[in-house]
């Protein structure tokens, strides 16, 4: 199997990995998959109270190649962006943008997954001043 | 980012070490063809490429010599006279002309195969094919080191049951089954007793007369000889076993395998044999050694590695362990220089984790981050060295990355952790 040049870079060279305070009240985190499945995603974000805007993301990730370059993307594409506009990335996006193969789409789904889970964490954590209804998973 | 080409310290560090890269590591897998087996089989290509069918002029009986020395070359390594070695396509062939040609044969006598969970799919799926053609198969369970339970085993035989068929090393984790036990079992029984030994032949001791076997699948290209040729032993006295084949056409091979025989590969296979019968005790040892510096060298560095399968009952040249926490494709990929092979399911394709290491009891998750070194002939020290070093400093990397090891650490136990399934 054959990896782009992308996905190598990912691997090799992974943005934002780490950990933010998860009990913050301007972090979400967002842990999806199952170790039995071989991939987990941690993926956590920082957002500006005032603006909603995604100040800084970080993750982890236990997972194939794949897995680790999706969530890598996933961190620096919601990074600048309000939690509106992260909301909007999908999966094909990241697809698309890895190249990735019909075999690894699932790593693509996980790391919007993560997405979606950190922000309805940081939602959560907002009260129910900001009431906003988000997608879980498929 | 710097356009300069960039050299990476471990390519430094390899070639200052004499290291080729990249290293191959994945010998249960196949093997390289050893430089002296080739030198025997080229003549056969051009200057003695007759057919060893024809018997009415010396280009035949030139073939046919070659073949007759190889079949008393692999006949010499298991304890066999010439006579009981078949030629095949290799093993997956020898397999299913074992169990569908016992099973054919034998009908009369009863319908009941035994196997076990952990082998090969040659013979699983074989099997399972006879069950639609209603033969019942009992699936032997193994424990926690691989071996099955003796206890099992002869609870399992009933007076329907024709034909037993374990694996002597398994390809994964290079465990050992108890095969003269096994036989003496089926010897006692009165069941034809066939072994899988692609793995064992050529690396550990086997003789078919001390170990009871009845019938043997040998593989060519696990044993530096070349690929697509195999053989298989079938016991003609004490008691004389029958097959009926499953490739009909001239009668070639004593009616139970017809088709030309595959000459310079069959020439390979019996030099190949020549020299494990000459070198197993040396070589066994030397991979003995090599493989428990690997081990050590691993997990004297790590915490939370796990081996899989019986540390005793083991292949010299295997070693297959798990990385908790590091999901064994990726793990691959930061090895890139390096072959070997994985359990996890990225790397099947299936996109199941392996079904040997779940039939010992290991997690999924442990078996998503399993690898298999398999050490050959021609693996030096410095290159274990070399693969030891890559291995506990890519853990290391992916371990700093991993959501799960950063959860132990904080004492959370995983186990305990609802996970929201995709």
């Amino acid at each position: 199997m054959a990896y782009s040049d992308k996905v190598l870079d990912h691997y090799s060279n992974p943005r934002n990995v780490g950990s933010l305070d998860k009990n913050s009240e301007d972090v979400g985190t967002g842990l999806v998959g199952a170790p039995e499945c071989g991939d987990v995603m941690k993926l956590q974000i920082k957002v500006n109270p005032q603006t909603n805007v995604i100040e800084d993301a970080k993750f982890k990730t236990f997972g194939c190649g794949s897995a680790i370059a999706s969530s890598s993307l996933a961190t620096e594409w919601v990074k600048g962006k309000t939690v509106d506009e992260a909301l909007q990335i999908k999966n094909t996006e990241i697809v698309k943008e890895l190249s990735l193969p019909p075999v690894k789409i699932h790593c693509s789904v996980l790391a919007e997954d993560a997405i979606r889970a950190a922000i309805h964490d940081w939602k959560k954590k907002q009260g129910a001043d900001k009431p906003v209804a988000v997608e879980t998973g498929r | 980012m710097s356009t300069d080409v960039k050299t990476f310290p471990q390519e430094q560090e390899a070639v200052a070490k004499g290291i080729k890269l990249p290293i191959y590591m994945d010998n249960h897998a196949t093997t390289p063809v050893d430089p002296r087996v080739l030198a025997e089989m080229l003549p056969y290509f051009q200057e003695k490429f007759g057919n060893a069918a024809s018997r009415n002029h010396p280009f035949g009986w030139v073939a046919e010599e070659g073949v007759e020395t190889a079949r008393e070359r692999i006949a010499k390594l298991v304890g066999a006279t010439a006579k009981e070695i078949i030629f095949t396509s290799g093993a997956t062939e020898s397999d299913n002309l074992a169990i569908k040609g016992v099973a054919e044969m034998y009908k009369q006598k009863g319908n009941h195969i035994i196997t076990a969970v952990t082998e090969h799919k040659a013979v699983l799926d074989t099997c399972k094919r006879l069950e639609k053609y209603g033969y019942r198969v009992t699936y032997l369970p193994v424990q926690k080191d691989g071996l099955i339970d003796l206890d099992d085993l002869k609870r399992a035989v009933d007076d329907k049951t024709i034909l037993v068929t374990i694996m002597a090393a398994n390809n994964e984790i290079g465990v050992l089954q108890p095969v003269e036990e096994i036989g003496k079992l089926c010897r006692e029984r009165g069941v034809i007793f066939h072994t899988d030994a692609t793995q064992a032949v050529g690396k550990v001791p086997t003789d078919v007369n001390k170990q009871n076997i009845d019938v043997m699948s040998i593989s060519a290209h696990k044993m530096y000889g070349p690929k697509g040729v195999g053989a298989l032993y079938v016991r003609r006295k004490n008691p004389r076993v029958q097959i009926s084949p499953i490739i009909d056409g001239g009668g070639h091979e004593r009616g139970m395998r017809s088709g030309t025989l595959n000459v310079p590969g069959i020439v390979g296979l019996g030099k190949a044999c020549a020299i494990a019968t000459e070198e197993m005790p040396r070589e066994s040892c030397h991979l003995a050694g090599l493989r428990n510096r690997l081990k050590d060298r691993i997990m004297g560095r790590l915490d939370e590695v796990y081996l899989n399968g019986s540390w005793e009952h083991r292949l010299p040249g295997n070693l297959n362990i798990s990385f908790a926490y590091v999901e064994g494709e990726s793990l691959l990929m930061g090895i890139n220089d390096i072959a070997v092979s994985s359990g996890s399911a990225c790397t099947s394709a299936t996109l199941e984790p392996s079904y040997v290491l779940k039939a010992l009891g290991t997690g999924d998750d442990l078996a998503h981050s399993s690898i298999r070194f398999g050490i050959g002939r021609f693996n030096t020290e410095a290159e274990v060295d070399y693969v030891a070093d890559r291995v506990v400093e890519t853990v290391a990397r992916l371990r700093e990355l991993s959501p799960l090891y950063e959860m132990a650490k904080e004492g959370v136990d995983l186990k305990s952790v609802k996970w929201a399934a995709e």
